[in-house]
């Protein structure tokens, strides 16, 4: 039986609505287990109320973002850091 | 509202008398914060923690051998799915709880997997809610939270943990997975209750 | 090689159906007018709403198919069995129907005609799409990046752009295109059914030496498998991006 998750490039459409740049290639050290990665790297659990990446080594949660109407919620406590590719 | 494209409809019909926002469904999504997990019935358990922090636990074969009863009732999902008449067979709460001393208002539902999910101890009691094991029949499938799994229905069916391993009675509330990252603390589909200020 | 663009946030525009044309029996491509559309990368995506008149809507991900363009886009849609907006695209929407779309979105899997390296594309079933758009933005930039396709399909029914690929193998410099089919081939195809195994990408892709940049998309366990010989192989993990479109690949 598969897992039903995706690529990281399934958060691309609702973190778009929120960061200004593709958060996708913006790299990220779990807190966990100190991977680090590019977020479109991560696996994405999106059948469910939010979105839920986990990361690609050890699946702990990396990030969660929940929409709801005239609001989103973002918990990025997952994650030691995001290092967000910016123009010069 | 966004812009409405002629000509569609969506899946699920909306005319039964649901809860509002709430589309009915003949299925039955799958839906999940994590991988699978896979537990072997010999390791398995369910432990009921009081706040003074005695435990009452049971392993697979004691919790089979407890009088279960077979329910049927309607389900709804936050993410607007709802599903009528939907069989379970597993032990009441009052089972479990009966033995149990506690002075807490409050639980926190504990998952193999990691996932949590809080709410009042009285919503647990009163042919409430069940620890079910077995669905339409059959014995219920990893996917849709087996071996056994929290069955609440009055309440937004995330509330219902999958794969459930526990239950920790507490003096004060602690929010859960969902509960922490804006869902409504108490999750009343008739009350339309989704989001935190809902 | 990241790069660093500030896009603005995304918001949900009005995209009208322009027209639309049969790509197989259960896929069709439709073009799309958007204002103020800013133009997309080859390999991205858009999230595509629609909403029934009683206020309930539901949204998927479908990959641009066309390439980089302002105004207008071109997306490729697959039927899923029981879908529910794939029959919608593909059975009922007609030119001046209108739905809303959220992006371009996914900077890690694209594809810029500045990349010169060679470029390999493993596309399972509907993973085409988005290797399509690769493939078209590099004729559309008179591009020598050598390319290499394999593209995995079912059956002769289920191949898509199959003239349109046909004449690019042919005329566009640089580019060789494999279709190899799994299940049933047409009479005058060279290989005998068969997945996509180590051989045919040894036989039809890039040697390890060349450091080809490879993108595979697809359904997951086709993403998996595919990945997977490309790393045995001997190619960097680094340089091979993927696109898992999910276990029905919808």
């Amino acid at each position: 039986m598969t897992d039903t998750w995706v690529d990281g490039n399934d958060l691309a459409g609702t973190l778009g609505e929120i960061f200004t740049m593709d958060v996708t290639m913006a790299q990220g050290a779990c807190v966990s287990c100190g991977t680090v990665a590019m977020l479109g790297e991560a696996r994405v659990y999106n059948r469910a109320p939010g979105l839920v990446a986990r990361c690609l080594n050890c699946e702990d949660v990396v990030l969660r973002v929940v929409r709801g109407p005239g609001r989103a919620w973002l918990d990025l406590t997952g994650l030691r850091y995001l290092q967000l590719p910016m123009p010069d | 509202m966004g812009v409405i494209s002629r000509g569609f409809t969506g899946r699920g019909r909306r005319d039964v008398q649901l809860p509002p926002g709430q589309y009915l469904t003949e299925d039955f999504p799958v839906l999940s914060a994590g991988p699978t997990p896979r537990v072997d019935l010999d390791q398995w358990e369910f432990v009921i923690t009081t706040e003074t922090g005695q435990r009452r636990r049971w392993n697979w074969s004691e919790l089979r051998a407890l009088p279960a009863e077979t329910v049927t009732v309607d389900i709804h999902c936050v993410t607007k799915w709802s599903k009528f008449g939907t069989t379970w067979e597993g032990v009441s709460l009052d089972t479990l709880l009966a033995d149990v001393d506690t002075a807490a208002d409050f639980a926190l539902a504990q998952s193999y997997g990691g996932y949590t999910t809080n709410l009042p101890l009285e919503d647990l009691i009163d042919g409430r809610s069940w620890v079910a094991y077995r669905y339409d029949g059959d014995e219920l499938e990893p996917e849709h939270g087996g071996p056994a799994r929290l069955l609440v229905p009055h309440l937004y069916f995330w509330k219902s943990a999958k794969w459930v391993r526990g239950i920790q009675l507490r003096l004060d509330d602690q929010m859960g997975f969902w509960e922490s990252l804006g869902y409504h603390n108490y999750g009343d589909p008739w009350r339309e209750q989704r989001y935190w200020g809902d | 090689m990241a790069r660093a663009a500030v896009l603005g946030r995304l918001t949900w525009r009005v995209a009208t159906v322009a027209d639309a044309s049969r790509e197989s029996p259960t896929a069709r491509s439709l073009r799309l007018d958007v204002p103020d559309w800013p133009g997309h990368r080859a390999g991205q995506h858009v999230d595509v709403r629609l909403t029934a008149p009683d206020g309930y809507s539901t949204q998927r991900s479908y990959s641009i198919a066309s390439a980089p363009a302002n105004g207008r886009l071109e997306l490729t849609v697959q039927r899923v069995d029981d879908g529910e907006v794939s029959p919608y695209l593909v059975d009922v929407a007609e030119s001046g129907d209108q739905c809303e779309l959220r992006g371009p979105v996914g900077g890690y899997f694209t594809w810029d005609p500045t990349d010169r390296e060679p470029v390999l594309l493993a596309a399972g079933g509907s993973g085409i799409v988005p290797l399509m758009s690769m493939v078209r933005a590099r004729a559309a930039a008179g591009s020598r990046a050598p390319f290499r396709l394999i593209y995995s399909t079912r059956t002769p029914e289920t191949l898509i752009y199959g003239d349109e690929l046909r004449q690019r193998h042919r005329d566009d410099h640089g580019l060789d295109v494999t279709v190899a089919y799994t299940r049933e081939r047409p009479p005058e195809s060279p290989r005998p059914p068969g997945r996509l195994d180590a051989a045919l990408l040894a036989e039809s892709g890039w040697p390890v030496e060349f450091g080809p940049t490879c993108y595979v998309c697809g359904p997951t366990a086709f993403v998996e498998t595919v990945a997977n010989h490309l790393v045995d192989a001997g190619h960097a993990p680094e340089r091979i991006k993927t696109e898992r479109f999910g276990p029905t690949g919808g």
